[in-house]
């Protein structure tokens, strides 16, 4: 469960997030859209304390981010916009390294290794160096990181950001498959993905959110496409 | 405690697992053996001279620790302020580059544990360094007739003075993310805490007393005479907790409202 309450985000003039609130259910992926720059990886930043809010509370499992930040973190798997990738590790040490970051006990992490190896198809390159690997090989096992504490929470950044097209369907299916009992927060600017996966919408277009609906009701009488244009159309507030 | 090892044992195998850590401690022992080398030649070249010209009262005053030993020291910290910067330079900026301070920053570990444990893994890189030029006091011993105890106390002064540049540099590549910056920030504030005390032979007064107690040199200076003071260790041990609770507020500021 995240509940996000009047969320702002400010650098400095800039209002890069503008009283955003929404909520994420278990079972229920979220898609999270917007134009690039419209303030999605900063709200997911937030979401995961990576960044302190200007106002505002986001609240995950019950727990309020910057009251109990270290409560949330460690029920938050969060795959970032860039791979967070140790060029010069293996892929096994690296995934030993996030297993103990997130506070797994010694005996659960090598099963651990192996579980997310087989979920996210690693297993071939599980000896590569990460600086090696290709970009779709790279964001799968930023995947990885993000589910080795099995986590009840994802957060995740454009997850199919570099993917080829048969990647993209295997990415999109897999997470499908977390979903049951999982509260999942996925952005993208993709469309089709988010009609693939999503059953829940959250529009963003200049840091305020224009649309937050089931995914049903948005494409009841119009496409997704024309929905999502048209929100974005009606929310510029002219020249800012 | 597990988590400053698990981020401190991942750091110390990125220094191993390139080049970095290999051309450090082998620019460093090379150079040091170079001086070593030139020292204990000059010293050798001085001996004969004055044995030549029979004067056992002049001979008397050659010393091992004075003449061989303190220089060699001094010129280790030198090398030292080059060294430690190349490898306080990657902790933070490398991780705001990749992105991988995501990670940490999500991740359920306290800002102080990260930070230690990026300060522990340089610690024993320069650790390996200071041990491996204490060959050159081993050679020494074996071959000739220091003075021991000054010698450790001077090896001993060395490994606190190359802690508190660790923590110095730390603390400087907390604040960017740019290697650039935090090599040259780094050199430059080490060079100028060795420095500063030129500045206390001309100021008078207080500020003389207080630019002295700043110097890093005339601290180490102590050791190198085989004093080894409370005041000293007291100042280096102030530099240690300083910079690196510095380093932790520094780290931590991207969480303040």
């Amino acid at each position: 469960m995240i509940e996000v309450a009047h969320l702002h985000k400010r650098y400095g003039d800039l209002s890069a997030v503008d009283d955003v609130s929404f909520t994420a259910v278990p079972g229920q992926i979220l898609g999270f859209l917007g134009p690039n720059g419209a303030g999605k990886t900063t709200t997911m930043r937030v979401i995961t304390g990576f960044l302190p809010a200007t106002s505002g509370t986001v609240k995950v499992a019950g727990f309020d981010v910057f009251e109990q930040s270290a409560e949330v973190r460690r029920r938050i798997g969060y795959l970032p916009e860039t791979p967070p990738l140790y060029n010069d590790m293996l892929v096994v040490p690296y995934l030993r390294f996030a297993a103990k970051l997130r506070g797994m006990a010694r005996g659960d992490v090598d099963a651990a290794i192996d579980r997310v190896l087989k979920a996210c198809s690693l297993t071939n390159v599980s000896n590569r160096v990460l600086g090696h690997l290709s970009k779709g090989y790279r964001q799968r096992v930023g995947l990885a990181q993000a589910l080795i504490h099995n986590p009840p929470v994802l957060i995740l950044d454009e997850p199919t950001n570099g993917l080829d097209p048969g990647q993209i369907d295997e990415m999109l299916a897999f997470i499908r498959s977390l979903a049951p009992n999982r509260t999942i927060v996925l952005s993208t600017h993709i469309l089709s993905q988010v009609v693939a996966v999503c059953e829940k919408v959250v529009i963003i277009s200049d840091g305020r959110v224009v649309v937050e609906d089931l995914l049903a009701n948005l494409t009841r009488d119009q496409r997704l496409d024309d929905a999502y244009k048209r929100a974005i159309a009606g929310s510029h507030r002219g020249a800012a | 405690m597990r988590n400053v090892l698990t981020i401190a044992g991942r750091e110390i195998r990125s220094y191993f697992s390139s080049p970095v850590a290999y051309v450090l401690l082998a620019s460093y022992v090379a150079l040091a053996g170079y001086f070593f080398f030139a020292l204990l030649s000059a010293f050798n070249q001085a001996l004969s001279i004055y044995s030549m010209m029979r004067q056992p009262e002049m001979l008397q005053r050659f010393n091992l620790n004075e003449m061989v030993i303190r220089p060699l020291l001094q010129n280790m910290a030198v090398l030292l302020i080059f060294i430690v910067p190349a490898i306080t330079m990657r902790m933070f900026p490398e991780e705001k580059r990749s992105g991988t301070y995501e990670l940490l920053l999500t991740s359920p570990v306290r800002v102080g544990e990260i930070v230690l444990g990026k300060f522990a893994g340089g610690l024993a890189l320069v650790l390996l360094m200071i041990l491996l030029s204490g060959f050159f006091g081993v050679l020494l011993s074996a071959y000739g007739n220091p003075e021991v105890p000054m010698m450790l106390s001077g090896y001993l002064g060395l490994a606190l003075m190359a802690i508190s540049f660790l923590a110095i540099g730390t603390l400087i590549s907390s604040f960017t993310d740019n290697v650039v910056i935090a090599y040259v920030g780094s050199l430059f504030a080490l060079l100028l805490l060795y420095t500063v005390g030129w500045l206390g032979e001309t100021v008078q007064g207080p500020w003389g007393e207080l630019v002295k107690y700043i110097s890093i040199t005339d601290h180490f200076q102590e050791f190198l005479k085989g004093l080894i003071d409370t005041k000293d260790l007291v100042y280096f041990a102030t530099l240690l907790v300083v910079g690196l609770f510095l380093t932790q507020r520094s780290v931590e500021s991207v969480r303040w409202r």
